[in-house]
């Protein structure tokens, strides 16, 4: 038997603080299970929840359930993503619903990495890299999607008028980090 | 003597804010609101730089982002210590500020007293094309001599030497309406499409305050209502829209697809007290639904002798200086007109209390109204005139006219006192941004200009950029722009000219320096000259002579050139051609392009979860791809050979730890997951047992090595896949483009892993006894978990995707674990290690351990021309299988036929003699240059475990030349070197099955 001084620790690869500039504040958001599940679209519609995370919505929206949350990213590509100590309740219930029917479920807790970032400049400090309309008649509540951030790939989708939840992979999560900070020192001050 | 030429009163400057700008260390006043060009004038100082080629002192010639001659080089932060300074900056439009430093350019050993300008006596023989005809020969001098000169002679301003100090930012924006510039038809147009509240509009203008030409214009009125009111309630209505974004100091200098409009805003330049974390620029790239174009239009200089003498500007200018700055650019001012624009100028000037004469080339009959107007407030004008010379130095001292008879001959000359000109020879429209969108140039004959045509992308062009100069008719136009027709009142503009190309002159045309383009120094002799040489495309014309082709884009010269050039061959000016203007619109600065792209957010750089501890063990790093690898583990003393041979013998005497994490790592699920396996890789995976590895092999469809890497069947309907490191993206999209657009009908779902998992290599005979305390729910035994199987379960209690592999030969595992508990796992396996002999090993000593052992490195031994039997791996393609990637390639006959280079091993005459990666190999260097080269090394290193050097080369028919001896190139010569099988370690290969 392993002894527990053996078992092997958590690192995060962000710190646990927030940064704020200005009104904006950049949090690294804490470890979670993150699966990414793909299946045929008419599978997804036939189930439309499994294990509490909903799976028929239009693409490029999420839906929250407690802990739970879906975005659909595309026509076959759903990231789940509910509380860390989870990852295999959640496993194994999303696989017994699914049973016979074709799907592919990945875990990639470790590979992505959440930011959350609030405030009123908020989407201003995203445009800084992202090329996307933010604007919340383009990119209401609830929409998420794939898109780039600088340099980097991200899955960015918006969780309140004003608050944003950015999900990058693990290695570029230093630069996603740092780049979300650099663009909000715009909003810091303005003066003369 | 402080602003002398300061009127007064008037201006739109604000007298209870002075300031104090340096210009070369004098101290020179000014007041909030002005631009550096108006702070100069108001203190006298005409000459403010020397031309790029001939050193010709040089003064003002705009008030716009047209300027072409005064140039400066500016110390925005000198309090901030070095970094600060640019160059080129245009006087005309930098906004003046307190604590600027500014210095002109391009002399030595000043401004006053520049050596350089021998270059002007020596004019004769610096005609056009004289670079390339002059400095041809000896060849050989170029590079030494001739370049090294011409560069440090001629040119624009100093390159700043120190890293930019400043901080820029990006934003991207999106809106329904986008107006580009904010005169009155761009105010106009941004006032219409704004009404409807839910149209979002962004206006942008480069001036400091919207308005644009208005912000001068005294005398008119639109509705009733003075110009300048018109402006302020257009503004306050703007601003109390909150659809709309007014952007001032914001210049639209890129025109892309799908209406991508590219601006940089000037955020901090003009602030005294800038905080230190606000950007110095922003660029805006801005997505518009559609796009209106109010750019204005610019004046046409005169092409006279000594045109370009300091204090000789452009009609307009004049009149900006005195009305919007209250400076009079001089006491005596002649203008020199083709045109009626230049009469509002002159009554303007007049009003100022300015001594005014006025030159027009018109005869009397071609004139307007404007004549009487002028001659009625008592100011001379002189109709039918040609202007033949400048007299003066650094300051204009008069303007030499004489009358043109009716049989066109020029009568007798007669010099106007004088200390500035104000010239006009008509207006051109700025299309640029137009020209940019790709849209259509049209010329009209009326105009003797350039206009838009059709269209291409969703934009219209508004007001004077097409060709509109009333100002009724261009706030008309804005409406309509904006999507209102409105009827619109306004007080008459004076418009029209006569087109003139170089006025008529008495002098002999070869001796007359009169300019065309004022950046690049070229006169319409140099032009006359490309034209007899042979040149008739405006295109090489410009390239010929380089006129137009200064930051400027030639604003002020383009349209005297073209029409110069279709003049002199007798053509109309569109068969002449027309210049294509592309970005950007005006100088952009490097820091405003690359915007935080700059030190650690360069690049993303890609660190693996067990980073930190190879940092905090002195690990070199190198760059694979975008991660920073662990290269090797130096030892105080040690340098890279000695750390390298010392982690070789470890591994494969005791056992060896590496990061290898950044492999790249794909989940392939779903029931058809084996025969998707089976037609992207050459090999067969059907029968492959879940719980065991197997090495892949990946082609293009061209039949050559695409990636390789281990497979492991984890069960029946799931793979994991490993890649190169620098492949993984590549084979990632290469698996989802065939699956998406070939194979739609298979089931099966790929995920990139590659983060999921940290990827902790253990390899040595030691390997198993460092594992085997921490691993639960895995048999180690040989017997049970024997060479290329996988097994799941926990190390350190948490789970694993242990892999038995070896890419050293030895004994080893590939522990693959979730990437926060990697370095965790790591100390655990490391403290336990300490006591066996264990050490870390990096890249390097992973790439002489596969080559002692003959594996080979996608993208070393491969270069993307190679089979898998020029590797030697003609086993690993299936024979049975009905199709994979690349099998029909496979059997095309120069892939079958002899004298492929084929894998060997190379061993070097001298041991001790590490051959070149990349050298060439021959059968004999007795022969003729250029040699039949047959070979090249592709990887060498020198061997620890071997105890001297080995190479793996491609190489003719390699594997029918075993044993032969060959000549390899090295720095010096050739060294000889005995071919043999690519494997110098082991070659039975069993320690790994241990």
């Amino acid at each position: 038997m392993l002894e527990t001084g053996r078992l092997a620790r958590r690192a995060a690869v962000l710190p646990a603080a927030s940064v704020t500039r200005g009104a904006v504040v950049i949090r690294p958001l804490g470890a979670q299970s993150r699966f990414s599940l793909r299946t045929r679209p008419a599978t997804a519609e036939a189930l439309g929840t499994v294990a509490g995370f909903t799976l028929a919505l239009p693409i490029n929206r999420m839906s929250t359930a407690g802990e739970r949350t879906s975005l659909r990213l595309g026509p076959d590509e759903w990231l789940l993503i509910g509380p860390e100590a989870e990852t295999d309740e959640l496993a194994e219930a999303v696989s017994a619903e699914f049973g016979e029917r074709v799907f592919s479920l990945v875990d990639v807790s470790h590979r992505n990495v959440g930011i959350e970032i609030t405030g009123r400049n908020a989407a201003h400090v995203l445009n800084a890299g992202c090329p996307l309309d933010l604007a919340e008649a383009a990119f209401p509540v609830g929409m998420a999607t794939r898109t780039v951030l600088g340099k980097a790939e991200i899955v960015l989708a918006r969780t309140g008028v004003d608050a944003w939840r950015v999900e990058c992979w693990r290695s570029f999560a230093t630069y996603v980090h740092g780049f979300l900070g650099e663009g909000a020192l715009d909003f810091v001050a303005v003066t003369g | 003597m402080s602003q002398t030429y300061r009127l007064p009163q008037g201006g739109r400057i604000d007298r209870s804010q002075p300031l104090t700008v340096r210009f070369n260390g004098k101290a020179l006043q000014g007041y909030r609101g002005d631009t550096l060009a108006s702070i100069l004038l108001a203190n006298g100082q005409h000459l403010v730089g020397r031309s790029f080629k001939y050193h010709r002192p040089r003064g003002i010639l705009s008030h716009g982002s047209d300027e072409p001659s005064a140039l400066l080089s500016v110390n925005w932060r000198a309090e901030r210590g070095p970094g600060f300074t640019d160059p080129n900056n245009r006087a005309s439009v930098v906004e003046a500020r307190e604590g600027l430093e500014t210095r002109s350019q391009n002399h030595w050993p000043s401004l006053e007293f520049d050596l350089g300008a021998v270059n002007d006596l020596l004019s004769p023989i610096f005609v056009a094309g004289f670079y390339y005809k002059t400095f041809m020969w000896p060849r050989k001098f170029w590079d030494s001599v001739y370049e090294p000169v011409i560069r440090a002679a001629a040119g624009l301003g100093k390159a700043p030497e120190v890293p930019d100090g400043d901080r820029y930012s990006n934003r991207h924006a999106h809106c329904d309406v986008l107006v580009v510039g904010a005169g009155p038809a761009g105010l106009a147009a941004a006032l219409a499409a704004s009404k409807d509240g839910a149209a979002r509009v962004i206006l942008a203008d480069e001036g400091r305050e919207p308005g644009g030409a208005l912000l001068h214009d005294l005398g008119s009125t639109i509705d009733g209502k003075p110009a300048s009111d018109w402006v302020a309630e257009a503004v306050a209505t703007l601003d109390a829209r909150e659809n709309v974004v007014v952007l001032p100091r914001t210049t639209a200098f890129g025109y892309y697809n799908h209406n991508h409009v590219v601006m940089v805003e000037r955020v901090a330049d003009h602030r005294v007290d800038a905080a230190a974390g606000l950007p110095r620029e922003r660029l805006w790239q801005v997505r518009a639904g559609r796009v209106i174009l109010a750019t204005g239009s610019h004046e046409r200089p005169l092409v006279f002798a000594n045109n370009d003498r300091p204090g000789i500007m452009l009609a307009e200018s004049v009149r900006v200086f005195v009305n919007r700055y209250a400076v009079a650019p001089g006491r005596r001012i002649v203008f020199a007109t083709s045109g009626a624009s230049a009469y509002t100028a002159a009554l303007d000037a007049r009003r100022a209390g300015i001594d005014v004469t006025l030159v027009d080339l018109r005869l009397e009959e071609d004139c307007g109204p404007e004549l009487g107007e002028l001659r009625a407030v008592g100011v001379e004008v002189l109709t039918g005139h040609t202007v033949v010379d400048a007299t003066g130095r650094k300051r204009v001292t008069g303007l030499v006219v004489a009358p043109i008879g009716r049989d066109g001959r020029v009568g007798a000359r007669r010099t106007l006192p004088c200390d500035a000109v104000g010239m006009s020879g008509g207006w051109t429209p700025a299309v640029h941004l137009f020209s940019q969108s790709r849209g259509k140039l049209r010329f009209d004959v009326e105009l003797d200009a350039f206009v838009p045509g059709q269209s291409v992308q969703a934009e219209t062009s508004a007001g004077a950029c097409r060709g509109l100069y009333d100002l009724a008719a261009v706030v008309a136009d804005g409406f309509r722009a904006g999507g209102a027709e409105q009827p619109v009142e306004a007080s008459a503009s004076r418009t029209g000219f006569q087109p003139a190309r170089v006025l008529p002159t008495d002098a002999d045309p070869a001796k007359v320096r009169a300019f065309i383009d004022f950046q690049n120094d070229v006169t319409a002799k140099d032009i006359k000259l490309a034209v007899r040489e042979g040149f008739e495309s405006i295109e090489h014309v410009k390239r010929y002579t380089t006129t137009g082709m200064a930051t400027d884009q030639g604003k002020t010269s383009n349209m005297n050139a073209l029409g110069l050039v279709a003049g002199l061959l007798d053509k109309e000016i569109p068969a002449v051609g027309t210049t294509t203007f592309r970005p950007p619109y005006t100088p952009v600065t490097f820091g405003a392009l690359i915007g935080p792209s700059r030190d650690a957010l360069f690049e993303p750089v890609r660190k693996t979860a067990l980073h930190q501890w190879a940092e905090s063990q002195g690990a070199a790093f190198e760059n694979v791809a975008l991660w920073k690898r662990a290269w090797y583990f130096p030892k105080a003393g040690e340098d890279m050979h000695r750390a390298v041979s010392r982690e070789c013998k470890a591994v494969r005497e005791t056992v060896g730890i590496f990061d290898a994490s950044t492999l790249g790592k794909i989940e392939v699920v779903g029931p058809d997951a084996a025969e998707f396996m089976n037609r992207i890789y050459t090999n067969a995976w059907t029968k492959l047992e879940p719980g065991r590895c197997r090495y892949g092999l990946m082609l293009r469809e061209d039949g050559y090595v695409m990636d390789d890497g281990v497979v492991a069947r984890l069960a029946h309907d799931r793979f994991h896949v490993t890649t190169t490191t620098g492949g993984a993206a590549r084979v990632l999209q290469h698996m989802e483009d065939y699956l998406q657009t070939e194979w739609p009908e298979l089931d099966v779902f790929l995920t990139s892993i590659t983060e999921q998992w940290a990827v902790i290599a253990l390899q040595g005979p030691k390997a198993r006894e460092v594992i085997a305390p921490f691993v639960s729910d895995i048999d180690l035994d040989p017997a049970a978990f024997p060479h290329m199987a996988v097994r799941t379960g926990y190390i350190c209690g948490v789970p694993t995707r242990l892999f038995r592999v070896s890419f050293t030969g030895e004994l080893g595992y590939e522990i693959n674990v979730p990437a926060d508990y990697a370095e965790s796992v790591w100390k655990t396996l490391w403290e336990r290690g300490q006591t066996l002999g264990m050490v870390p090993y990096g890249t390097e000593t992973m790439h002489v351990l596969r080559a002692e052992k003959g594996y080979i490195i996608v993208g070393q031994e491969t270069d993307g021309t190679v089979s898998p039997d020029d590797l030697g791996l003609g086993g690993l393609v299936s024979k049975v299988k009905p199709d994979f990637i690349g099998k029909r390639s496979l059997a095309r006959p120069d892939l079958v036929g002899s004298g492929r280079k084929q894998l060997v091993g190379l061993l070097g005459k001298d041991p001790a003699e590490v051959l070149d990666e990349g050298a060439q190999i021959v059968a004999t260097p007795d022969q003729p240059v250029p040699m039949t080269m047959i070979g090249h090394v592709t990887s060498s290193y020198h061997s620890p475990n071997c105890g001297r050097s080995i190479a793996m080369a491609m190489l003719v028919d390699g594997r029918s030349r075993i044993g032969e001896t060959l000549y390899v190139t090295t720095p010096s010569g050739f060294t000889t070197a005995t071919v043999c099988e690519p494997v110098f370690f082991e070659p039975k290969g069993e320690r790994f099955n241990a």
